[in-house]
């Protein structure tokens, strides 16, 4: 491993590490607000001040770091085996079904990415519980995030469907299901981690993206959407500069994956 | 053969451009409070124009009958009207388009010349430290958010089209280097080095024409990308786009409106790459 891939490692472990002591590190809450200090500069009680409703930033940093870090993976995990369930499926089955799942697969492709989260998120309701909105976001995230993967998988799946070894195990009297999961599905676990560990920076990025224009996460629950939503209200980058914190984490985790699964991508592509 | 192929495209756009109409009316029929209307809260209104309004909607629950009626609709030019802005779609998308059109378009080329100067002297120059020094900066633009690039424009006052060209820069630089590069450790690229050909003629004559059908392609899917970027930077920054009208109308639940606008990116971006994919044909076969 190079030594640029194991100080992101350790970078994300760090970040991980962190915002998993969240509780310890800002036993207020991130919901609690400090009505006396509201809007307030870094002090020693608030390290990165408080929003404009008195809450403690650094305590909504390091919890909403960590919602992005625990359901990215679990997104990107649903989206994984979507890809695997339908790509994989569809190449093994090969005829009308590859056919059909490649039309779905384009169809979603044709569209930009964030228009379509924008019109399935806006779809969905939008005054629910903070804990709901979550699951809402990430969930829907994973469900719209297999497209790619799966045509990588269905062309994979379908060279492996003509491979030697499972001619030999079809000639031996395996059929069906049990050659697909014993046989198809394994050989295609590399294509399916790189695919896993991609997803990731990118579910990341994209909750931001739906979290700045409102559609994200909801209040009072923080994310990196929602804290970087406070830039909109700035006048000058020099005014505030602690406002620009996680921004700058983000980009801190986001470089990290990428340095990460640099050689990932080139699997999953 | 390519009439062929332009056929084939031509009947997979039109395929899909439907579906995509379909599914998009599907989604906002299924998606819950489409039945209700603010319009019915006015207390100004009485039972009978109650009555109207909950008849009009009615005429939208057949989903399938009211997709029909509106693509027989479109083919006499009518769009049908936007619910949340009570204007014709057709109107509002003709103000809209140039808007975004332009500021896309704007947008790519510089994110595409910013790309192939950047890619084009690297491979040209082969200095480690300036590699690495692009590889960082497009890097760490991909790393940023979209919308955070656009606050961020709207802070800074910087014209949209760069909040575009920032937000699609780094794809394009990182295909059109990795192109080059690949291009450039080629084994007539390095026998035309052996021979002592200059870097001006091994580039133009050698590298370029081996990578450029693909960037071609690649420049077809970065369409979608800037016009998926203009959503952001149309909405934070208030420029009356499409993006912006197509968030709005997502917001609204405005079915005609979110109908008609995923039509029109879907046809626009297929095309985009149907096009790129036809020239890319093109181009290979000239040089067979």
């Amino acid at each position: 491993m190079s030594a640029g891939r194991r100080v992101a490692c350790a970078v994300l472990l760090l970040v991980a590490g962190v915002s998993l002591a969240a509780n310890w590190l800002a036993p207020g809450g991130y919901a609690k607000q400090y009505r006396e200090a509201t809007d307030a500069p870094p002090s020693r009680q608030h390290w990165l001040g408080t929003d404009e409703i008195g809450r403690d930033r650094f305590a909504r940093v390091l919890y909403g770091t960590r919602i992005s870090l625990l359901l990215a993976p679990a997104a990107a995990l649903l989206s994984t085996l979507m890809a695997a369930l339908i790509g994989g499926l569809a190449g093994y089955l090969g005829g009308v079904w590859a056919r059909i799942a490649m039309a779905v697969t384009d169809l979603f492709l044709s569209l930009p990415w964030l228009f379509l989260l924008i019109m399935v998120r806006a779809l969905m309701p939008l005054n629910v519980s903070p804990l709901f909105s979550i699951v809402v976001t990430f969930f829907m995230l994973g469900l719209l995030g297999w497209t790619s993967a799966a045509r990588v998988l269905c062309a994979s799946s379908a060279t492996l469907k003509d491979s030697d070894f499972v001619r030999q195990a079809r000639a031996s009297g395996v059929r069906g299901a049990r050659l697909f999961w014993i046989h198809v599905l394994p050989n295609l676990k590399p294509v399916l981690y790189a695919q896993f560990w991609v997803s990731i920076p990118v579910f990341i990025l994209s909750e931001a993206n739906l979290g700045i224009l409102g559609l994200g996460v909801a209040e009072p629950m923080p994310s990196w959407g929602s804290l970087l939503k406070e830039l909109e209200g700035l006048v000058s980058v020099g005014e505030e500069p602690w406002k620009f914190v996680p921004l700058a984490l983000l980009i801190v985790v986001v470089t990290s994956f990428q340095l990460v699964l640099s050689n990932q991508e080139e699997v999953a592509v | 053969m390519l009439a062929r192929r332009i056929a084939r495209h031509g009947i997979t756009l039109v395929a899909i451009v439907l579906l995509g109409g379909f599914l998009s009316a599907l989604l906002v029929r299924l998606a819950p409070g489409f039945d209700a209307d603010e319009a019915e809260l006015d207390p100004h209104l009485n039972s009978e124009s109650i009555q109207a309004l909950r008849q009009a909607r009615a005429e939208q629950h057949n989903i399938l009958r009211f997709y029909l009626h509106s693509l027989e609709h479109a083919a006499h030019g009518d769009l049908g009207t936007s619910i949340s802005l009570n204007q014709p779609v057709a109107a509002l998308l003709r103000q809209r388009i140039p808007v975004t059109l332009r500021m896309a378009g704007m947008g790519l080329l510089l994110s595409w010349a910013a790309a192939m100067a950047l890619a084009l002297s690297a491979a040209w120059l082969r200095f480690q430290t300036y590699d690495t020094l692009a590889t960082v900066i497009s890097g760490t633009l991909l790393c940023i958010p979209a919308a955070v690039l656009a606050l961020l424009s709207v802070l800074w006052n910087v014209p949209g089209a760069i909040a575009i060209a920032l937000i699609v820069f780094p794809r394009d630089y990182r295909y059109a280097r990795n192109l080059l590069a690949k291009a450039y450790s080629m084994p007539h690229i390095i026998t035309a080095r052996a021979k002592g050909l200059s870097e001006w003629r091994i580039l133009l004559w050698h590298a370029v024409p081996v990578a450029a059908p693909q960037l071609l392609a690649v420049a077809g899917v970065t369409v979608s990308l800037a016009l998926g970027a203009a959503i952001p930077v149309e909405a934070l920054c208030g420029f009356a786009g499409v993006g912006q009208l197509a968030w709005q109308a997502a917001l609204a639940r405005d079915l005609p409106l979110l109908m008609n606008i995923t039509i029109l990116v879907t046809l626009v971006t297929l095309l985009a790459n149907s096009s790129a994919d036809v020239i890319g044909s093109l181009v290979r076969n000239q040089e067979v």
